[in-house]
């Protein structure tokens, strides 16, 4: 995996730059650091618990215009913004955030979009705590971060709700082409970084609707639809085409796309293979691997049945297994959608759990149990082959893994029952097999991810580009865009290195 | 977006659609399946791929109506479009010369079972089509499927037709006639499949069984069409659909399918009222 790394030269200066700007000067010194520091953190408005956890609207309404600059003034403006090294896609917070103190609202949307092309969605679903936030100065010195992430939504909302979506300057055409296979956060993120450069971008979709998990897999109420909708119309406003019900690797493979004279490809196909436990009883009906349940509520709408087709198994005993970000998503769902009691079941204890803690936090207040150092053992079903009940087993915590977490151990003899009517299994994903099995020459590692170079992004064919969970496994929204920066760079970089090859292609022979 | 060039019903309950997909049909082989979704707020559904024109760029399936989304389909009309047509998926069926091979169909697998018989044709196979329909106006396709076997054989409840007599009974006559049968291929409802596979079972010749669980994504992502083959689960979307039906957990396929029995009564009575008020 990618480690922390020194501050680029490159980005260095481009801070510096605007670190030194007269207005940037004058507005520091305008409020002293003291009287900063002792304005409290602006509370994000968010629905009573009672209220949100029997409908699926979202949880969160944003900071308005007036909290929003109340909270810019909490920055200190550091000559040394370790936020932005905090940050996987290296936006240049202070600025952003200088930009709303003033009350430029449609200037700090554009100096956010020159790093970030989909702000509303990362101001909703990044884990800042453990990012931009949890290396923020002011955390530092009052232990309270600045809410850079409610900032960052709050702007993105702003632009949205004036509907004048600002379209960045784009460089004339390269007449290089760029396929991007999976419309997930690391395609969408390298398409609007490689459409602005000039280059002519294609998105292949294998679903009917572009965005990836973030559509399949993050529900309404924590990222609506409407919002990934209108930052997918601004990238085609920018020119970026989609071609969406098409499988790569099955309806054509990247060879054959090769042949129709793409000059680079990224692969961002994500980690789409549901684990599942493997113990007896697993494939009752009522057990879902967290992947189904998600794309039955959110993409298929299951929980409007039966104005939408899709149904979806409304349990009132649910359990769900695991304890990341997933797992809170769909727990959460089971509540909205009827269930007497939803319960997190995981492994380990609460604090290895590697959700967001805001996510863990609005589950607790929607009534959501936790059952730790749990570990489901055997399913046992009914006469129909639903599933009635868990077997399941406690567990206590030993010596750290690899992954720095302490290993849970089995008490022996500890079994009990805890009945159950509906199960998603929401330990996580592998990578996609379908790229790597129909591309031959593709080096694959040992967990079927896609090896590429850390630094660049590129795999072992030359021109073949790939980021996010596809070469992680299961990770996070904001990494698959921090990898999809760095290939966008590399593959701009590629184009303009290899000249313009007289290519022709299949139908231009014709 | 893909278009409808055609939709015709065969037979009562039968319906043939054949959608603009150049794509796909420059790229399908015997044995892969395409997902529709027939509109905005349809379900995502898989259906088999029974013929193919790469010439016109169309794809040809057979369905039956059973619930909402069978429906909805029965009603498009040519030049319609529906939202999702995405293939092809699935791993094609494996065609090799294995000698004689007897092809079973029914229902929907009459047409899907056609493009598999063709092509072990012309592999090399002598082939022996037993096709099962509950009465003689039930069948369709015949001279398209006498034109790829060396003997042709229709099992129905009726006297219409050489055989009347159920499937297991007619595959177990046939077979002892033929004396050596190197594999049997089955495609159609479960019901007639797993029958299929169990008649041949103590005889010890392989079996093929195209499955039809329920699916969502089609791609391998989200399990749903989870089935148990020799003990282990495998994805029939990406690992099949073709398996041996010798080593299929029948029973919980069977299950697995009904898991939604009750929304799917509801979603058609749903849809019937709004639709014909």
């Amino acid at each position: 995996m990618a480690e922390k790394k020194e501050m680029p030269q490159e980005l260095k200066e481009r801070l510096k730059a605007e670190f030194n700007l007269e207005w940037r000067k004058k507005l520091r010194k305008s409020i002293p650091i003291k009287e900063r520091m002792k304005i409290s953190r602006q509370k994000m408005p968010e629905r009573e618990a009672e209220e949100r956890n029997k409908d699926f609207y979202e949880v969160n309404l944003g900071i308005k215009a007036k909290a929003a600059m109340k909270e810019a003034q909490r920055c200190l403006d550091c000559a040394n913004p370790k936020c932005v090294m905090g940050c996987p896609v290296g936006i240049d917070i202070p600025a952003f955030i200088k930009l709303i103190e003033i009350g430029d609202f449609p200037g700090s949307i554009q100096k956010m979009k020159e790093t970030n092309s989909l702000p509303a969605i990362c101001g909703r679903v990044c884990p800042q705590e453990t990012q931009c936030e949890a290396v923020c100065n002011l955390k530092k010195a009052t232990g309270v971060p600045v809410a850079i992430g409610n900032l960052e939504r709050f702007i993105a909302d702003y632009e949205k709700l004036k509907g004048e979506v600002y379209i960045p300057p784009i460089l004339p055409p390269t007449g290089k082409k760029v396929a991007i296979i999976g419309a997930g956060p690391a395609g969408l993120t390298v398409a609007g970084d490689l459409v602005k450069q000039g280059h002519k971008i294609t998105i292949y979709e294998a679903l009917h609707l572009a965005g990836g998990v973030l559509v399949y897999g993050i529900p309404e109420f924590r990222l609506p639809k409407s919002i990934l909708q209108a930052e997918v119309e601004y990238l085609e406003k920018l020119g970026v085409e989609l071609k969406l019900n098409f499988v790569v690797g099955l309806t054509a493979t990247l060879d054959d796309l090769k042949n129709e004279g793409y000059d680079a490809f990224f692969i961002g196909t994500g980690a789409g293979l549901p684990n599942f436990m493997r113990i007896p009883g697993e494939n009752l009906i009522g057990i879902y691997s967290a992947n189904e349940y998600l794309t039955r509520v959110n993409l298929m709408r299951a929980y409007d049945f039966p104005e939408y087709d899709t149904p979806v198994y409304l349990g009132k005993k649910a359990a769900v297994l695991g304890g990341g970000n997933v797992a809170m998503d769909s727990v959460r769902i089971a509540q909205r959608l009827g269930a007497e009691s939803a319960t997190i079941v995981y492994r380990r204890s609460r604090v290895e759990m590697p959700a967001r803690v805001e996510e863990v936090h609005h589950a607790e207040e929607e009534g959501i149990k936790f059952h730790f150092l749990t570990t489901p053992t055997k399913f046992i079903g009914d006469e129909n082959g639903r599933v009635k009940a868990m077997e399941c087993l406690r567990m206590e915590l030993g010596e750290p893994d690899s992954s720095g977490r302490r290993r849970p151990v089995p008490i022996e003899g500890s079994e009990f029952i805890m009945e159950v009517d509906l199960v998603v299994v929401a330990i996580g994903n592998s990578p996609n097999p379908l790229i790597p099995k129909t591309t031959p020459q593709l080096t694959v590692g040992k967990w079927g991810n896609v090896e590429v170079d850390w630094d660049t992004m590129a795999t072992n064919i030359e021109g073949v580009y790939a980021g996010g969970d596809i070469i992680r496994g299961g990770a996070t929204v904001i990494l698959a865009m921090g990898d999809a920066r760095v290939a966008a760079r590399e593959i701009d970089k590629y184009l303009k290195k290899t000249k313009r090859k007289t290519r022709t292609t299949k139908k231009e022979k014709k | 977006m893909a278009k409808i060039l055609r939709r015709e019903r065969l037979v009562p309950n039968i319906h043939l659609l054949e959608v603009h997909a150049p794509e796909i049909a420059c790229k399908c082989q015997p044995g892969q399946f395409v997902i529709i979704m027939p509109d905005e707020r349809g379900e995502r559904i898989p259906l088999t791929i029974a013929d193919w024109d790469k010439k016109k760029g169309s794809i040809t399936s057979i369905f039956m109506v059973v619930g909402t989304s069978t429906h909805k389909l029965s009603l498009l009309n040519t030049g319609d479009e529906v939202p999702v047509f995405v293939g092809p998926l699935g791993m094609p069926s494996k065609v090799e010369k294995y000698g004689t091979v007897l092809c079973t169909g029914g229902c929907f697998g009459i047409a899907a079972i056609y493009p598999v018989a063709r092509a072990l044709k012309e592999a090399g196979n002598k082939i022996i089509t037993l096709l099962d329909a509950k009465a003689s106006y039930l069948l369709y396709w015949e001279d398209k499927l006498k034109a790829v076997s060396d003997k042709f054989f229709v099992a129905s409840r009726d006297s219409y037709y050489n055989c009347k007599d159920y499937i297991p009974h007619v595959i177990s006559n046939v077979i002892k006639e033929e004396k050596k049968i190197d594999r049997v291929i089955s495609i159609g409802c479960t019901y007639l499949i797993y029958t299929c596979s169990e008649a041949t079972r103590s005889l010890g010749i392989k079996t093929i069984v195209s499955l039809n669980p329920i699916m969502v994504d089609g791609t391998g992502m989200c399990g749903a069409c989870r089935v148990t083959v020799d003990g282990k689960t495998k994805f029939a979307c990406v690992d099949g659909p073709d398996f041996d039906g010798h080593l299929v957990d029948w029973e919980e396929l069977f299950s697995r399918r009904k898991a939604y029995f009750e929304d799917e009564i509801q979603s058609l009575n749903f849809w019937e009222k709004k639709t014909f008020p």
